[in-house]
């Protein structure tokens, strides 16, 4: 499903090995799906997020995306309290094609428990991680 | 001799066997165990053509059918007239030895034929989706009850109303069986739903399933009831019969959130039970927990309209074992049926078709009901409202003085198929005969039936 | 496809035409009483059409669509065999079609006779005697046969096993319907030559486990070689064999699963039994088990009692798992079918089948790849697109569009999930040596096509109602429905 495209893995983010990434933002974390993980799910049409206000567990499914032909479960890669979904991918999913490390967030959590952080890897590992294909 | 629909000669079949490279067709099944290879199948010997069709006459000639005798039953399954264009379009090679219209381009008389019936659904329920068909109606308010439980939050109960078709009941908690979710509210089939929904209505009910018409024919306003169930959070499931939502308001109009029905009687045949048709509809903000296919219309690379089978991450090939449900083949010729009847009946037959069964009934129920020879006898018809007056659709329960199989045995003697036995499901309608009348009866078929009554 | 079927049709509403009709009825006959106005619908949206038109819009429909009728349909593990036109004079009698499921027994004995003599016969060609044939369909036979698993579980005070086994080659419908059942679904990984990997097996197996799914020939067309051990260690287990029978065309009457060792299997009426496929049904999905399973099947099964067949409950019955006793016409079918090959011919539709797939490969196996070369296919057989991908960036997809070009439906892709780039080519035994010759050097020259004009491939197909329509915007902005102006 590749697109072609060179796929992008910023520093200013951590990585679960499930695709996720987390960013803080103060004392808020913010959660998306990785470029990596929309390249290869393609074209996403749907994204189902939870309500706000449920707290889960780092690894717990959060929510699943869909591309037309594949449907995966989302996790969290740290634990907390889901203080705001990101609404506007209900109409525009492909956001999380166009910019998956913005536009296309798609939780924030507050609080978060920041000791789950340290599981995560760092943009150099999960990126290796991928070329080795210890992780896909 | 080669079998008739294999297209092969011992020739072909030699010169196959040496372009593979082996020597013989025991060859090809070298992986089965020997032992286990051509056991002995105890089969009748193999019939001609015409042999078969003398024997399938035989054996059909041993079933009472509706061009011989006079039906007077329904109990889910009715006899309506199916106009000639159905069985004409609905044989034509193209759609009835198609597959799953997988591959778009060279399946679109399929897929915009469904398309078409997902359209006429929505308009005949008033809601704003539909799929392209369940196996029947009791396996469609199975896959509603499971939507519910997956769209309330807390909900882990259903309640069914007493007056839902007891096949439906039974359907639905063998599937919900291995989730252990309970089906509550048939336990006493004498309970008004009021009665029960008191019992049982709670925030932990996911979906509340209610007929109308309900299976003892009696149609009612369900907005009460809706507004209850609503009010508990829980979804308004709605079973109908499509024939009569030729007259009757949509469930819509009372606030349904899941429609289902059985579609036989939209151009299928009775053909003893099946294979029938599920209807199923939702409001739009349940879309993605529907179970089953769905058509979608979008644009080929030339910008042109086309139609594919789509938001299908829903289902079993994709989802797997998180997947709405397992559903796969369905029953797509039985929606082009019911597709190609809507088209003939149009706004205005279906329309007169309901008045008919209608008219044809309430007559029947009058003829019942007013000979005092019959009421004298002990026959009372039951379907009244507070003010004396009939609220049923096409079908009537009827009181008898003595056993329903009893009657109908002698009925039959007259080549009338009489209505359905309700002693073991209703107990407390005595001797209860669930009687159908559509617009296949006529008032010569009605008036011999009260008089076979009157005489039986 | 004609010209005519490239046109662009209409829908019906967009035909609509108000006051026009297409059905005529009687005047009503009896007296009338007044209809109940608070009840009554205001406006019913339905097209109006002639019945003239009605007829035309369907046929001009029918012909953009592709079929049996018209040629080969090698979509694999859907056996799409003709689809024989006895059977049809068969269900058209009044005494089939025109019978009512609730009437009394005693007036539908011959639909009762061939329900339990097709039950005989099924019982008698999978060696398992305890017969339903209530399943609508394969998906439902399956939960049916996963039921009746628990139902033995339970029945035995067994309430420990929670946990399905499912190789990864399976259908998407075993995880599912386990799901359904109340299981959790336990992947048991495939090995170089096609088979269950049985290390892998006897790690997941356990006292968790209810049972195992599989389709034997698997869904990459082989034979399991160990079908035998495989059972035999689901059974020291504790655990029931339960066959996926959507491939049972590749043995029909040269081996019975209840031989090899399955406790329960469906059979897909619709794949084996020349059911035809109506554009994704009606199917029928009769199970069969072991006679000490018979008595937890759904409720009723015909019985014989004297001359007189009769609706019976088995003793600790599932349950009913739909309406009324099971695709009645569907049966007739099969019946007609199973008939008309006897105890004689039964098995060459499973030889014939097996050698027709062989050879289809035999003349392509030079210039497609085999997901498993070194073995011999049954029915099916699934080559691997990998090479064609990197080598000259056509994928699956590309080549299966090419196929429509030549005329043909294009066979299944993309499954089963373990194979990448995957096309599955299930010929059947209706096809012909000389229909097989041609369709091999279509997919010969399609490969050449593909090294040599790989656009050709992306482009196609060429000259079809529709070219490649857009999924992504069909997901994305769901149109399900004419949306009224």
């Amino acid at each position: 499903m590749s697109s072609g495209k060179e796929i992008t893995y910023p520093n200013d983010v951590k990585y679960a090995s499930t695709h996720e990434w987390v960013k803080l933002d103060s004392d808020t974390a913010i959660v998306g799906i990785t470029d990596y993980a929309q390249d290869a799910l393609g074209d996403i049409v749907f994204v189902e997020l939870p309500e706000p206000g449920m707290e889960k567990k780092a690894g717990e499914a959060f929510g699943v995306v869909e591309s037309v032909k594949a449907a995966s479960d989302v996790f969290m890669p740290v634990g907390g309290s889901i203080s705001a979904t990101n609404d506007a991918l209900r109409d525009a999913p492909e956001t999380v094609n166009g910019d998956a490390f913005g536009a296309g967030w798609m939780l924030k959590l507050f609080p978060y428990n920041a000791a789950d952080l340290e599981k995560l890897m760092d943009a150099a590992t999960y990126k290796s991680k991928i070329d080795s294909g210890e992780i896909h | 001799m080669s079998h008739r629909f294999i297209p092969l000669t011992d020739a072909d079949r030699a010169a196959m066997l040496q372009r593979i490279g082996v020597n013989s067709v025991s060859d090809l099944f070298a992986d089965v165990p020997r032992d286990a290879q051509y056991p002995e199948i105890n089969l009748p010997s193999a019939l001609s053509e015409l042999d078969m069709l003398r024997t399938l006459h035989d054996i059909a000639n041993r079933n009472a059918h509706a061009s011989e005798y006079a039906f007077f039953l329904g109990a889910g399954a009715y006899n309506h007239f199916v106009p000639a264009t159905v069985p004409h379009l609905i044989f034509r090679s193209e759609f009835f030895t198609a597959y799953t219209p997988y591959q778009p381009e060279i399946s679109q008389g399929t897929l915009q034929t469904i398309f078409e019936y997902q359209s006429m659904i929505c308009d005949l329920t008033g809601l704003d989706a539909a799929n392209a068909s369940h196996y029947d109606a009791a396996t469609a308010a199975a896959e509603a009850a499971v939507m519910a439980i997956n769209s309330v939050k807390n909900g882990r109960k259903i309640i069914v109303s007493p007056t839902l078709h007891p096949h439906y009941r039974a359907t639905m908690r063998t599937y919900l069986e291995g989730q252990k979710i309970p089906i509550v509210g048939d336990e006493d089939t004498a309970l008004s739903l009021d009665a029960v929904l008191d019992q049982h209505l709670d925030n932990n009910t996911a979906g509340v399933l209610v007929a109308n018409p309900d299976f003892l024919g009696n149609v009612r306003d369900l907005k009460p009831i809706a507004d209850r169930v609503h009010a508990a959070g829980a979804l308004f499931i709605v079973s109908t019969y499509p024939i009569a939502l030729g007259m009757y308001q949509p469930p819509s109009a009372y606030d349904a959130d899941i429609v289902i029905g059985e579609g036989q009687s939209l151009g299928n045949a009775l053909g003893f039970g099946g294979p029938y048709l599920g209807i199923f509809a939702c409001k739009e903000k349940y879309l993605r927990r529907m179970a089953g296919r769905l058509i979608g219309q979008t644009t080929d690379t030339k910008g042109r309209r086309g139609f594919v089978l789509t938001l299908q991450a829903r289902e079993q090939h994709i989802r797997r074992e998180k997947a709405t449900s397992n559903i796969c083949t369905n029953e797509a010729l039985n929606a082009l049926a019911a597709c190609v009847y809507m088209a003939t009946m149009g706004k205005q037959g279906l329309r007169q078709v309901a008045e008919l069964c209608y008219q044809k009934a309430h007559y029947a129920a009058r003829e019942i009901s007013e000979s005092r020879q019959l009421r004298e006898l002990g026959y009372r018809v039951v379907n009244c409202d507070s003010a004396n007056r009939f609220e049923f659709f096409n079908e009537f329960v009827v009181e008898c003085p003595k056993s329903v199989a009893e009657i109908n045995r002698a009925l039959a003697k007259q080549k009338i198929i009489g209505g359905y036995d309700l002693a073991q499901e209703y107990p407390h309608l005595k001797n209860g005969m669930l009687i159908a009348v559509t617009e296949m009866n006529t008032r010569e078929q009605i008036d011999a039936l009260v008089n076979a009554l009157r005489e039986s | 496809m004609s010209i005519v079927a490239n046109k662009p049709e209409p829908l019906l509403y967009e035909m609509s035409n108000p006051g026009t009709v297409g059905y005529s009825l009687p005047e009503c006959d009896v007296p009338m009483t007044q209809l109940p106005s608070d009840l009554l619908r205001s406006e019913l949206n339905l097209p109006e059409v002639g019945e003239v038109d009605v007829v035309r819009h369907f046929t001009r429909l029918s012909q953009k669509n592709y079929c049996v009728d018209l040629g080969i349909y090698p979509l694999g593990s859907c056996t799409m065999k003709y689809n024989p036109k006895v059977n049809e004079e068969a269900i058209r009698l009044a005494g089939f079609s025109q019978v009512h499921p609730m009437q009394p027994a005693e007036t539908a004995q011959g639909a009762m006779q061939l329900m339990y003599e097709l039950q005989e016969y099924l019982g008698a060609i999978s060696g398992l005697p305890g017969v339903t044939l209530q399943p609508a369909a394969g998906a439902q036979g399956e939960l049916t046969g996963v039921l009746v698993i628990r139902a033995y579980h339970l029945a035995r005070g067994d309430t420990a096993r929670s946990e399905i086994l499912i190789p990864d080659s399976a259908h998407g419908t075993n995880p599912a319907t386990s799901a359904m059942a109340g299981y959790q679904v336990v992947q048991v990984k495939s090995d170089a030559r096609g088979n269950m990997d049985s290390e892998d097996l006897r790690a997941k197996v356990s006292n968790k486990t209810a049972g195992i799914m599989f389709t034997n020939p698997n869904t990459l067309g082989l034979f399991e070689e160990h079908v035998r051990a495989v059972n035999q260690i689901l059974h020291d287990a504790g655990g029931l064999v339960y066959g996926d029978g959507a491939n049972l065309n590749a043995i029909v009457g040269v081996a019975r699963p209840g031989d090899l060792g399955f406790d329960v299997i469906h059979s897909n009426l619709h794949k084996t039994f020349s059911v035809p496929h109506g554009g994704g049904g009606p199917g029928s999905g009769p199970v069969m088990v072991r006679p000490d399973l018979a008595q937890f099947l759904p409720s009723p099964v015909v019985a014989q009692e004297g001359e007189t067949y009769v609706f019976k409950n088995p003793a600790h019955s599932i349950g009913r798992i739909k309406s009324f006793w099971g695709n009645f016409l569907a049966i007739v079918r099969a019946y007609v079918y199973i008939r008309s090959f006897g105890k004689e011919h039964l098995q060459e539709i499973a030889q014939d089948s097996v050698l027709n797939a062989n050879y289809l490969l035999a003349l392509i196996r030079d210039v497609y790849d085999p997901q498993v070369p070194e073995r011999v296919c049954k029915h099916e057989f699934v080559l691997n697109g990998t090479r064609f991908k990197k080598e000259y960036g056509v994928n699956t997809l590309d080549v299966a569009k090419r196929i429509i070009d030549y005329g043909y439906y294009p066979p299944t892709i993309y499954f089963p999930l373990i194979v990448p780039e995957c096309l599955m080519i299930e010929p059947t035994e209706t096809q012909s040596k000389a229909s097989l010759d041609e369709f091999a050097a279509a997919l010969r020259q399609i490969a050449e096509e593909a090294r040599a004009n790989p656009q050709l491939l992306h482009d196609a197909p060429h000259d079809t109602p529709v070219t490649r329509l857009d999924d992504v915007k069909a997901a994305r902005e769901p149109v399900l429905r004419y949306k009224h102006l």
